[in-house]
């Protein structure tokens, strides 16, 4: 075995201070109040996990309303006016304002509340500094700050539900001077009311990422083990570095911009309100002045990196699955890192092919039109690179396996959707149908979502020392990628069709939704199609939450290196202690190399120095060779 | 456990952890008030003529502000280098001076510059009411002039009724037509005795120099707001090191208290470079 774990009775200084020092620490801080990076990503990781259950829950509901309009909800339908109140779910039957609360919440949810914080902040608290050979985040506290600024801008999101009126119901881009005056009047109070409590939520969650952007920069800089260079960094530090970017430079201006909303809101300035506007009949008494299409700007100049933020992370993930589970070393590593690199840059200058139908004018959508399709390069690369990696490998169908390959088709699918998207009159007739909610889908959710379950799946055994359940784990994957298609495969033919994403009754009321028939079914009728396959992919996660607790205490034990991969977190013993490893490592090689020529194992771990004979044979690792 | 490079500098990135962190931060403030400046462009160029007012803010001030932020910025390099020169008593002066100065930049923005502000009041004028108070705006002249309409009465609030505003007017309302009220003037012109009474159905809205009075005093109390919370922050940042809690800091190693000191300095030469940028966009622009 590897060094770290054959020393089991060494007791170094360091270790041992390390070992005094957790031994202190009470309960609350060490799992509640903890500023080590590890305690801090499982608290991120089952936050994130809850957030996106819940956010997936209200879309069960509102699946319901879409297939079945009008029609009271069974069971829970009963139950849900008790929880929500009385005005939203009058007799089981849902209000047109309690659904479009749902649907509003359910993307911030997804988004904010559930895969950032699991993507970026879980994964990368607990496998960054790890990966680099770090003994903690550069800055703990501030970490701890992170956490805790995140989980305040959640209970207020979730608070929001319960005040008067509901949670904010003006979709979760927030477009003015809709959410301006959502919310307001009688019956309201002026600031505990539902969009004023997501303006406010936002800050803290806006705090939270900022705060870590900078300590995983910061670390990733600072923190590498020796011999860790730039280029010997594991393709999901590189990953994480790019999005930890993304964050810093581009949700301050939503910031901004939420500061200014929230203003209007509250202090009644007119920043995105035009003069001259009659809400319910009747002129506003407002300065006037403003303008809508700021907060669109300022909007989607945090939206689109956000786009990124959320599947960067998880092309880290299946990166390092990948290469593991193919046993060879990633294809053309270098074009992958500049490629993501490339993406970041080009991420702050797409962000206005969100609003091509503002009328901005043919020369702003021409040059956005253009950087929208310049993106898709080094998009396409890292998923060329993904393929060609697993070309001639011998692939082992772990489920963490099953889930990273599963994401290739998936996102490949999500990003050549978005193609007609880039052009704007081809977007001018698909804007705001279901063909955006499917597109975007195929990206965040078979996409992202399934490189978030590869990763737990994958680096459960370090936080715990023991393996989830195989048998469960492929249990869980099937009925969900099947799933998954059937929910967002036939939404692209709703869309086409021209079915608007925000029609309340499903499309019942409308005849474009019901005149033509799709493989013999009309846009609407698909509804219930859909809405079943999202009920059962609920039900098809109950196997994973239970084998996820079950295995905490009751998984397979093993040893510190499961997979036998490379990184260096892998050194380290599982669950890693504060501090993290028991020999502050140092690295020699490339993140990859798996079948090294000559070597008796088909893995040899970053921290392994490179022996004299290995100099002599070692060739450049083999390209595949494509005939 | 300890986190390396804390106090002393990485080797190859030449940097210790917290001043690759405070430059980080500062890009993202970067972004921050770029998004809010962003918006004062986009929203005054958009502005519709005459809405957009001029010479509204007291310059001199103002410029008293900006000198007090600047020598702060300097006393704080001095606190920073007595502390690399290793004298503490020069570095708590110099760090008192620091603070000093915040809390006067603070004092003069929120005692007095912005209640002055919310004392003033102003009307706009339905458009199809504009001549009826011609003498007190000035419009056939301006128009003359090509210069942008009048469509706004400010002054002092003396009463109002059900049917009318009595308002001690401005002295750009009480000599329209003088070609000195065509400019801003640098020291501001106290309101005079002259009244006028504005009668409710010809004003478009009224209210006190407000957020909500115009875009521009929403941009200037926003901005000015979120400054004013930054300059707070340094603030408590300094005199945290400035307590003897610091001291003791100083006596176990006085270069984690310099680095202490470089990275807030930094944040406070951020906040001093924000005002350089709102001084002439609201004061002088």
């Amino acid at each position: 075995m590897d060094a770290s774990t054959s020393i089991e009775t060494h007791h170094e200084p360091h270790g041992h201070d390390a070992a005094h020092e957790h031994h202190e620490l009470g309960w609350w801080r060490k799992y509640i109040f903890s500023t080590d990076h590890k305690v801090i990503g499982i608290q991120y990781g089952l936050c994130g996990l809850v957030f996106l259950f819940f956010g997936f829950c209200l879309m069960m509901m509102m699946r319901w309303q879409l297939a079945y309009p009008g029609q009271a909800m069974p069971v829970i339908g009963k139950w849900l006016p008790h929880i929500f109140g009385a005005g939203t779910m009058p007799d089981g039957k849902m209000t047109p304002d309690f659904y479009n609360s749902l649907g509003a919440m359910h993307g911030t949810i997804m988004i904010f509340a559930g895969v950032v914080p699991l993507a970026f902040a879980a994964f990368g608290n607990f496998v960054v500094p790890l990966q680099i050979g770090a003994p903690d985040m550069t800055f703990p506290k501030v970490n701890a700050a992170s956490f805790w600024a995140f989980a305040v801008g959640g209970v207020i999101m979730m608070i929001s539900f319960f005040v008067p009126g509901g949670a904010a119901k003006s979709g979760w881009t927030s477009y003015t001077p809709l959410a301006a005056f959502s919310d307001t009047g009688p019956g309201h109070n002026p600031v505990f009311n539902g969009q004023t409590l997501w303006l406010i939520g936002f800050i803290f969650l806006i705090s939270s990422s900022l705060l870590g952007a900078i300590n995983f920069i910061t670390t990733i800089i600072q923190l590498r083990a020796k011999g860790l260079t730039w280029m010997r960094l594991p393709f999901f530090v590189w990953a994480q570095f790019v999005t930890a970017f993304l964050l810093l430079l581009a949700f301050p201006p939503l910031e901004a911009a939420i500061v200014m909303q929230l203003m209007d809101r509250v202090a009644h300035t007119s920043f995105f309100l035009p003069a001259g506007l009659v809400v319910n009949g009747a002129p506003v008494s407002i300065s006037g002045g403003g303008s809508p299409l700021l907060w669109q700007h300022l909007f989607w100049f945090l939206g689109h990196p956000e786009v990124y933020v959320l599947i960067l992370p998880a092309f880290g993930i299946v990166a390092e699955i990948l290469a593991n589970n193919s046993r060879k070393p990633l294809w053309g590593y270098k074009s992958l890192v500049f490629s993501v690199l490339v993406i970041g840059f080009l991420s702050f200058i797409v962000w206005a092919h969100h609003m091509w139908l503002t009328g901005m004018g043919s020369a702003v959508s021409a040059f956005f039109q253009t950087t929208t399709l310049l993106i898709s390069i080094p998009s396409v690369i890292i998923l060329s690179a993904f393929f060609i990696s697993l070309w001639g490998g011998s692939i082992r169908f772990t489920v963490p396996m099953l889930f990273a390959t599963a994401f290739l088709p998936m996102f490949g699918i999500g990003g050549l959707t978005g193609i007609p998207l880039a052009f704007n009159s081809a977007d001018l007739y698909l804007h705001d149908t279901y063909y955006i909610i499917a597109h975007f889908h195929y990206i965040v959710a078979p996409g992202t979502i399934f490189g978030l379950f590869a990763g737990i799946y994958y680096w459960f055994p370090k936080a715990t020392g023991r393996k989830m359940n195989d048998f469960w784990g492929k249990v869980h994957f099937w009925p969900t990628l099947i799933c998954m298609n059937v929910i967002f495969l036939p939404m692209f033919l709703q869309g086409m069709a021209g079915m608007h994403r925000r029609w309340y009754d499903g499309g019942q009321g409308w005849t474009v939704a019901n005149e033509h028939t799709i493989w013999g079914l009309t846009g609407f009728q698909w509804n219930q199609p859909i809405s079943w396959a999202a009920w059962i992919m609920g039900l098809a996660q109950i196997p994973f939450i239970i084998n996820f607790f079950w295995s905490i205490k009751r998984g397979e034990k093993v040893n510190d290196n499961p997979w036998e991969a490379t990184t260096l977190e892998w050194t380290a013993p599982s669950p890693p202690p504060h501090g993290n490893f028991i020999h502050t490592p140092v690295a020699y090689r490339g993140p990859y190399e798996y079948s090294l020529p000559g070597s008796e194992r088909d893995y040899t771990m970053q921290n392994e120095p490179v022996a004299p004979a290995e100099r002599t044979r070692r060739k450049p690792p083999a390209e595949p060779v494509l005939v | 456990m300890e986190i390396p490079y804390t106090i002393s500098t990485r080797p190859d990135t030449g940097l210790w952890n917290a001043k690759v962190g405070i430059w980080l931060f500062l890009a993202s403030e970067v972004m921050l008030f770029g998004g809010l400046f962003s918006a004062y462009i986009f929203l005054r160029l958009d502005a519709a003529p005459g809405t957009w007012p001029h010479g509204l803010l007291n310059v001199p001030v103002g410029t008293m502000n900006t000198a007090i932020l600047i020598l702060s910025s300097v006393t704080v390099v001095l606190a920073w280098a007595s502390l690399k020169m290793r004298r503490y008593r020069a570095y708590w002066w110099y760090m008192l001076a620091t603070i000093l100065c915040g809390v006067i930049f603070l004092t003069v923005k929120l005692a007095y510059e912005w209640p002055q502000k919310f004392e003033h009041f102003g009307a706009y004028i339905k458009p199809e009411a504009l001549g009826k108070y011609e003498k007190y705006l000035g419009n056939q002249r301006r128009t003359e002039k090509g210069l942008e309409p009048r469509i706004e009465i400010t002054g002092h609030l003396h009463s109002q009724n059900a049917k009318e505003y009595e308002v001690a007017l401005d002295p750009v309302n009480a000599e329209p037509d003088n070609p000195a009220m065509d400019r801003p003037h640098f020291f501001p012109l106290p309101v005079t005795d002259k009244i006028a009474n504005i009668e409710k159905e010809d004003v478009l809205r009224a209210t006190m120099f407000l957020p909500t009075h115009n875009t521009y005093f929403a941009s200037y109390f926003t901005i000015t707001g979120l400054h004013g919370m930054h300059v707070l922050g340094g603030v408590l940042v300094f005199i945290y090191m400035w307590l003897p809690v610091s001291k003791k800091l100083y006596q176990r190693n006085p270069e984690h208290l310099a680095n202490r000191v470089e990275v807030s300095g930094l944040f406070w030469h951020f906040v001093d470079l924000i005002w350089i940028f709102v001084f002439p966009l609201f004061y002088l622009l």
